[in-house]
C-alpha cells in the first residue's frame, strides 16, 4: 500500500485537470440559456442550433483547412529536422535545432505580432494562408519531438544491412525507414493537426477578415445567449480531440513496439 | 570458388581520421580466399572501422582497400561483392523471417518461385527450416543470429564479415554457434571476416588472426604462432596468460642468443625464439603450461628448478599455482592438469618444477 | 600528406553536407518566419510610429520618456497622438510586473503541485502503465483551450459551481469573488500548464537508477533523507526545464487574463494587442514585447545561474 498518498493526491489532481472537460456536456445538454447551476433539465437543442449558424460553419472550413495544411507541412518539415538530428553531425546543429524548437516555449503572442510586422510590411495580406504559416511555426517542434523518438529508436545498422544487402538510399528510405517510423508520422499528423485547430491567437492576429473555430468562439462569449451553443459544439470538439489524440497514442506505441523498442512514454 | 591462396582483400597503408583522432594508422594487409580471418584486439583499436572500411560504411583518409583485385575506392556498400552480419543482427523487424532473408533478392532476376526455394535452403543451412513465416522480433538471441547469417549468405557473398556476431549469446549458446560457424565457413567456401575481442574465440575459429592495438596491426599469423612466438609482450598478454621473469642479455652469435633469466639462470636461445622490442628491459615469457610441478619419482626431460607455492586456485579440471622460482621475486602462474591420484599441493609446499628452454620467448 | 587533409575534409564534408542539406527545409522556414521576424520586432521597437507606415528613425522614446506618433501633412511630419514609453506609462510598467508576478507565481503553484504526480508515476505505477498515465494527464492539455478557460469563470464565477458547492454546505453565508481577479488568472493558467510541468520532472525522475535510492537507504538515511539527498538533486534538471517551459510562454498569455481576468487582471499580452490592433502602433507594440522577453529571459538566466550545479552534475 506504499504510495497510497501519492495516489489520492494525483486522482485528486486529475479531478482538478478534467473539472472544466466534465462540466462541458453538462452545460451542452442543459436547458437554460444560462451556464449556471442549478441544471434545468435535459435537452438537445443547442446542438441542433450549431447546424443554422452559417459564421460557424465558414469558421469550421476555414480551421479545417488551415489544420490539415498545418499538419501536413509540418510533419514534413519535421519529418526533415528530425532525421537530420538523430542522424547526422553537422555545423551549427544546436543553433538551428534551438531556433526550430524555440516556439515550444516562446510566447504565442510573441510569434504572432512578429509574424503580423513583417508579413505586413511586405505587403502580404492576411488570409487563411498566413494563418497556416504561422501555425506551421508552432506545429513543427511537436512533430519533431514525436518524430525524433521515432528516429531515435530506429537502430542504424538496420539502415547499413539494406545497403549492405544491395539497396541503395532511396529504396531504403521507402522499404525500411518509412514503414519503421510510419506510426510516428501519422501520430504527428494527429497531434499538429489538433494544435493548429485549437490555436486561438495567432489565428487571432493572421487571420485578417477570415475567421476560424477558436476566433469564433471568443467572439461568441460575448453574447451570453449563445454560450450554450459554444458548450455544445465544445463537446463534439472535446470528443474530437480525445479520439485524435487516443489514435494518436495508439500509433506511437504500436511504433516503438515494432522497433522493439522501450516506451519512455508521453508525446514530449 | 576461387582458389586457396589468391588474395580477396588487400590494405594498402590505410589510414582512418575522425577529425583529429587517428582511428586506423597505415594498416597493410592481406586477406586470403577462402580463409577464416579474424581481427582481434580491445575495443576503441579499430578491428570494427577496419571491417566497417571493406563493407563500405566507412571511407578512409588514404591508402587503397582492394577486395579481389579491385580498388574499392568511391564503390558504395550497396555494390560492393562484401555482406555483414551486424553486431545488433540488424533484423528488419517489421518483416518476416523469409522476408528478411530474402530481403536482398529483390533485383534479382530469378523467378518468385526460385527466390522462394532460395530462402528455403538458406534458412535450411542454418537450421532455421519451417521458421519462415514467423514473425522476425518474436525471435530468440541466437535464431536472430542464424536469420542475420542466411540473409547475407544468400546472395553468395565474396566475403562475409562477422561483427562481433557472438557477443550478445551466452557462453554456451556462443560455443556452439563457434562451431556451427566453423562448419558454415567450411561448407561454403567463402572468406569469413570476424571482428572479436575475444581471444579464446579468435583463436578456435579462425585460419589466421590480425592482433590490433591502436589502429595498428600489432601481429598478422595463424594462432599457433600467435600463442607460441607473440612478437611483443603486448600481444603476449592479449592473448592468454604468459608469465615474464626479468632477464640479461649476455652475448649474441651464430643465430644463438645467451642469457641470463632470473631463477632459470644462463640459458640459450634461437633466434626464432626472439621476439620484436620491448621498452623495460628484456625478459624471457612462457605460458603457464609449459611449467611442470614433478612430484616425487619424477624427472625433468630438460631443466629443472626449485620453486615455492604461494597460492592455490583449484578449478576442477585444473589446478591453477602461484609460485616464486628461488632467485627470482616473479610472481609465475603454472597450471596443471589434475590426473587421478596426483595431490593438490599446499601454500607454502616447495616444489620442484621441470620446463624447457624451447618453450620461452626472449622479449628484449 | 596533402592527400590525406584533402580526403579528410572531403569525408567530414559530406556528413556535415547530408545533415545540413536534410536540415535545410526546415531551417530556412524557422530562419525566414521566426528569426527574422523576431529581428524585425527588435529593429521596429526602435523606429518611429507614423500614420499607416513606419518612419525608420532611430529612438528610444519607445522604451523610456515621452514619445509620439506622426503624421505626414504637407511634407512636413506632424506630431498626432503623443504616448509614453513602455516603462515611462504607468499603465504598461504595472501590466509587465504583474505579468512577471503572474508567471512566478503560476511557475511556482504549477511545478509544486506537479512534483507528487510525476514522482507517483514514476516510482509507483507499474511500468505498462505509466504512458497510460501520462496520456490521462496529456489529454486536457490538448482540448479546446479557450473553452476550458472559460469554464474555469464558471466554476470560480460569483454564482460558480465553487460558489454554489460551498453555500450549500453552509461552509460560507455570501459568495467568494474569486472571479475577476489576479488569483483566478493564476489558478485558471496553473491548469492550463500542468501537464508541461510534469512531464519533463517525470523523465528527470525515470532516468534515476533506481539502485541509487537503495544505496541511500543502505547508507543509513531515512527514507525522506533519502528523497533530500539523493532523489531531489537528481530530479532538478527535470525541474529546472519544468520552471522554464512553465515561466516563458505563461508571461505572454491572452486569453486567461481576457475571459476570467478583468479589469485587476490583464496582462501584458492584452497590451501588445491592444497596440498592434486597435492602436496601429507597432513600435510601441513591438517595444512592450520586447520588454517583457527581456524581463523573462533575465529572470531565466538568473534562476538558470543558481541552479548551473545541478546541470554541471547531470552531464558529468
Amino acid at each position: 500500500m506504499k504510495g497510497g498518498w501519492f495516489k489520492s493526491y494525483t486522482i485528486v489532481y486529475l479531478v482538478f485537470l478534467y473539472a472544466p472537460i466534465l462540466l462541458l456536456p453538462l452545460f451542452a445538454f442543459n436547458n437554460a440559456t444560462t451556464v449556471a447551476f442549478p441544471l434545468e433539465g435535459f435537452t438537445t437543442k443547442w446542438f441542433g442550433q450549431l447546424w443554422t449558424e452559417p459564421a460557424l460553419h465558414k469558421a469550421l472550413k476555414n480551421s479545417l483547412i488551415i489544420a490539415v495544411s498545418s499538419a501536413v507541412i509540418s510533419t514534413m518539415l519535421g519529418i526533415f529536422a528530425a532525421r537530420a538530428s538523430t542522424r547526422y553531425r553537422f555545423p551549427f546543429k544546436a543553433p538551428l535545432m534551438g531556433l526550430i524548437m524555440l516556439p515550444l516555449v516562446l510566447p504565442e503572442v510573441i510569434v504572432a505580432v512578429a509574424l503580423l510586422a513583417v508579413l505586413l510590411g511586405l505587403g502580404v495580406s492576411l488570409s487563411i494562408f498566413t494563418v497556416i504559416l504561422g501555425h506551421v511555426l508552432v506545429c513543427t517542434p511537436f512533430a519533431i519531438a514525436i518524430l525524433s523518438s521515432a528516429f531515435q529508436s530506429l537502430d542504424q545498422s538496420l539502415e547499413e544491412a539494406s545497403y549492405d544487402l544491395g539497396e541503395s538510399a532511396v529504396s531504403t528510405f521507402r522499404l525500411i525507414i518509412l514503414p519503421l517510423v510510419m506510426p510516428g508520422i501519422i501520430s504527428a499528423l494527429l497531434i499538429t493537426f489538433t494544435i493548429s485547430l485549437d490555436e486561438f491567437i495567432i489565428a487571432f492576429f493572421l487571420a485578417g477578415n477570415e475567421n476560424t473555430l477558436p476566433v469564433y468562439i471568443l467572439g461568441q462569449f460575448r453574447f451570453p445567449q449563445n454560450i450554450p451553443v459554444i458548450m455544445a459544439l465544445g463537446t463534439i470538439l472535446v470528443c474530437l480531440s480525445i479520439a485524435l489524440l487516443a489514435t494518436a497514442e495508439y500509433f506511437r506505441r504500436r511504433g516503438i513496439a515494432k522497433t522493439g523498442g522501450k516506451d519512455t512514454g508521453g508525446f514530449l | 570458388m576461387t582458389s586457396e591462396k589468391s588474395t580477396m582483400i588487400e590494405f594498402k597503408d590505410v589510414h582512418k581520421y575522425y577529425g583529429d583522432y587517428h582511428a586506423l594508422r597505415g594498416i597493410t594487409a592481406t586477406i586470403r580466399a577462402g580463409e577464416f580471418f579474424s581481427l582481434l584486439g580491445p575495443s576503441g583499436c579499430g578491428k570494427t572501422t577496419l571491417l566497417r572500411t571493406i563493407a563500405g560504411f566507412e571511407g578512409i583518409s588514404s591508402g587503397v582497400v582492394m577486395i579481389d583485385g579491385k580498388d574499392m575506392e568511391g564503390v558504395p556498400a550497396n555494390v560492393r561483392p562484401t555482406n555483414m552480419v551486424f553486431q545488433s543482427y540488424a533484423i528488419f523487424p517489421h518483416l518476416t523471417v523469409a522476408q528478411n532473408v530474402g530481403f536482398g533478392l529483390r533485383k534479382d532476376p530469378r523467378s518468385k518461385a526460385e527466390k522462394a526455394q532460395a530462402v528455403t535452403e538458406a534458412l535450411e543451412m542454418v537450421g532455421l527450416k519451417g521458421y519462415g513465416d514467423r514473425a522476425a522480433h518474436a525471435l530468440s538471441g541466437g535464431q536472430r543470429q542464424r536469420v542475420a547469417l542466411a540473409r547475407a549468405l544468400i546472395l553468395k557473398p565474396k566475403v562475409l564479415l562477422l561483427d562481433e556476431p557472438l557477443s550478445a549469446l551466452d557462453k554456451k549458446m556462443r560455443e556452439q554457434m563457434q562451431m556451427e560457424l566453423i562448419k558454415l565457413q567450411r561448407q561454403v567456401g567463402i572468406t569469413f571476416i570476424l571482428v572479436t575481442h575475444d581471444q579464446e574465440e579468435a583463436l578456435v575459429m579462425s585460419d589466421r588472426i590480425a592482433v590490433m592495438f591502436d589502429g595498428e596491426v600489432a601481429q598478422l599469423a595463424d594462432p599457433e604462432t600467435l600463442y607460441r612466438r607473440p612478437n611483443s609482450r603486448k600481444v603476449a598478454d592479449f592473448i592468454g596468460t604468459m608469465n615474464f621473469l626479468p632477464a640479461k642479455i649476455l652475448s649474441e652469435s651464430g643465430g644463438m642468443v645467451e642469457v641470463e633469466a632470473e631463477g632459470f639462470g644462463k640459458l640459450s636461445l634461437s633466434a626464432e625464439q626472439v621476439s620484436g622490442a620491448n621498452s623495460g628491459g628484456a625478459s624471457v615469457g612462457f605460458r603457464p603450461e609449459t611449467l611442470t610441478i614433478l612430484f616425487d619419482g619424477q624427472t625433468a626431460t630438460d631443466r629443472e628448478s626449485m620453486a615455492v607455492v604461494e597460492e592455490v586456485v583449484y578449478y576442477g579440471d585444473m589446478t591453477y599455482y602461484d609460485i616464486k622460482l628461488d632467485g627470482s621475486a616473479a610472481a609465475i602462474r603454472l597450471s596443471m592438469r589434475n590426473v587421478f591420484g596426483r595431490p593438490v599441493l599446499d601454500i607454502g609446499a616447495r616444489a620442484r618444477v621441470a620446463w624447457s628452454a624451447g618453450a620461452l620467448v626472449l622479449f628484449r | 600528406m596533402a592527400v590525406k587533409i584533402t580526403r579528410k575534409q572531403r569525408f567530414r564534408g559530406s556528413e556535415a553536407a547530408n545533415g545540413l542539406a536534410m536540415i535545410s527545409p526546415t531551417a530556412f522556414y524557422a530562419i525566414l518566419l521566426l528569426a527574422a521576424p523576431l529581428a524585425m520586432i527588435f529593429l521596429y521597437s526602435f523606429w518611429t510610429d507614423g500614420y499607416l507606415t513606419i518612419i525608420h528613425q532611430f529612438q528610444l522614446c519607445n522604451y523610456y520618456g515621452p514619445c509620439a506618433s506622426y503624421k505626414e501633412v504637407d511634407g512636413i511630419l506632424q506630431p498626432t497622438q503623443e504616448y509614453l514609453g513602455a516603462w515611462s506609462d504607468p499603465l504598461t510598467r504595472t501590466l509587465m510586473l504583474r505579468s512577471l508576478y503572474v508567471s512566478l507565481t503560476v511557475t511556482a503553484v504549477t511545478v509544486i503541485l506537479a512534483f507528487p504526480v510525476a514522482y507517483f508515476v514514476s516510482f509507483y505505477v507499474e511500468a505498462s502503465r505509466k504512458s497510460l498515465w501520462l496520456f490521462l494527464i496529456t489529454i486536457p492539455f490538448w482540448t479546446s483551450y479557450l473553452i476550458r478557460v472559460f469554464l474555469w469563470k464558471v466554476i470560480i464565477g460569483y454564482n460558480g459551481v465553487i460558489n454554489t458547492g460551498l453555500l450549500e454546505l453552509g461552509l460560507i453565508s455570501e459568495p467568494l469573488s474569486i472571479n475577476y481577479s489576479i488569483n483566478a488568472v493564476i489558478i485558471t493558467l496553473a491548469h492550463a500548464y500542468a501537464p508541461f510541468a510534469i512531464l519533463p520532472i517525470f523523465v528527470a525522475l525515470e532516468k534515476i537508477d533506481r539502485s541509487f535510492l537503495e544505496a541511500g537507504r543502505d547508507l543509513g538515511e531515512s527514507p525522506f533523507m533519502t528523497f533530500i539527498r539523493v532523489t531531489l538533486p537528481l530530479a532538478m534538471p527535470g525541474v529546472i526545464s519544468a520552471v522554464l517551459i512553465v515561466f516563458i510562454p505563461t508571461i505572454g498569455d491572452y486569453v486567461t487574463p481576457l475571459l476570467v481576468g478583468g479589469p485587476e487582471g490583464k496582462m501584458v499580452a492584452n497590451m501588445i494587442e491592444l497596440s498592434f490592433k486597435k492602436l496601429d502602433n507597432y513600435p510601441r507594440g513591438a517595444a512592450i514585447a520586447i520588454s517583457s522577453m527581456a524581463m523573462v529571459l533575465g529572470v531565466s538566466l538568473l534562476f538558470l545561474f543558481l541552479n548551473r550545479r545541478f546541470l554541471k552534475g547531470n552531464k558529468a
